[in-house]
């Protein structure tokens, strides 16, 4: 399936995915980081019901420095 | 001796000692960024959220490098030119670091980046809603610091120039009438390129000043980093102690009487 991330479309081996195991497939963890799936916030304590499906957005987001 | 001891500085509860703010962008190392919040005493710490690179894999974090414990991390909305977006972005960041504060900026202009001030109204009621302590990038306009407050900002941040340009405070007379009107601290945000510049800030009656380019690209980061930290601190005492009125002609220090000669 495809799923757009932070807007580059990706293309997964997958019928169905957790987000939780898409961060660890694209090495990341839950810490540090917010995700924003089809504009809503997902809480971390989430990410492991919820699945993903074909055509889905993901904004997937940390701190940088800024002013 | 008066003002000489508790000068602290309270937003929406919070006490802070040091009225110098500071961001994280632009320099050159997470290492010398460190070093220069270190020394500039400040407190409150300002970052920005963006977009993970999914090409970069195990990146350094700018996190490992601030203690959350001793510094208060205040995430902004820099970038956003849409309420929508600006609204988003506070959301996502109170989700990274479990904060409803934030520094909201709704950019109005590439160039000037000069705040886009209906979309920061809009924002900002929106947020306020939400439960979030807003506290907002606006232009030095005391008519929009005043609605800014009376929807219950907390602090309002008066740009003294715009972004990164180290002008100074272009007019501080602007600056100077927020401040009378305001009944909440006034926080110049932007604008300041040296020293001297975060002194008139503070001697204008400002509660605290915001800096982040003049010191993350100044030859040595780390010692004005120190150099704003005295400059804040003099200025903040020197409002307090009261200038002297300006005057035309001379008024001799040493005594008249006495001079040799006559």
């Amino acid at each position: 399936m495809q799923i757009k991330i932070n807007g580059k479309m990706k293309n997964l081996e997958y019928s169905e995915i957790s987000l939780k195991k898409l961060l660890y497939l694209l090495d990341m963890g839950d810490k540090g980081i917010a995700v924003e799936l089809n504009g809503e916030i997902i809480r971390k304590d989430s990410f492991e019901s919820t699945i993903l499906k074909e055509g889905d957005v993901l904004e997937i987001v940390h701190i940088v420095g800024g002013g | 001796m008066k003002k000489q001891g508790n000068d602290n500085l309270v937003i929406a509860g919070r006490t802070f000692k040091s009225r110098l703010f500071i961001g994280t962008g632009k320099y050159s190392t997470f290492q010398q960024m460190k070093e220069a919040i270190e020394l500039s005493g400040a407190e409150v710490v300002t970052v920005a959220v963006r977009r993970v690179n999914l090409d970069r894999k195990n990146e350094e974090s700018l996190l490992d490098y601030i203690d959350t414990k001793k510094y208060f991390l205040l995430p902004n909305t820099a970038g956003c030119y849409t309420w929508e977006e600006a609204v988003r972005t506070a959301r996502l960041s109170r989700e990274i670091l479990g904060t409803n504060w934030v520094k909201l900026e709704v950019i109005g202009n590439e160039k000037t980046l000069m705040p886009d001030t209906m979309g920061l109204l809009k924002a900002a009621e929106v947020l306020i809603k939400e439960g979030f302590v807003v506290l907002p990038y606006t232009s030095d306009d005391h008519v929009l610091a005043k609605k800014l407050e009376e929807i219950g900002c907390p602090a309002v941040m008066p740009l003294g120039a715009p972004i990164g340009s180290g002008l100074g405070i272009r007019n501080p007379y602007n600056i100077k009438i927020i401040v009378e009107m305001s009944r909440v601290p006034v926080i110049v945000d932007a604008g300041v390129g040296t020293a001297s510049d975060a002194s008139i800030a503070m001697e204008l009656g400002c509660d605290a000043v915001l800096i982040n380019t003049a010191i993350a690209l100044a030859r040595e980061p780390l010692l004005m980093a120190e150099a704003m930290k005295y400059a804040v601190e003099a200025g903040r005492k020197a409002f307090l102690a009261g200038r002297i009125p300006k005057k035309l002609y001379a008024s001799a220090s040493s005594p008249i009487d006495g001079v040799i000669g006559t």
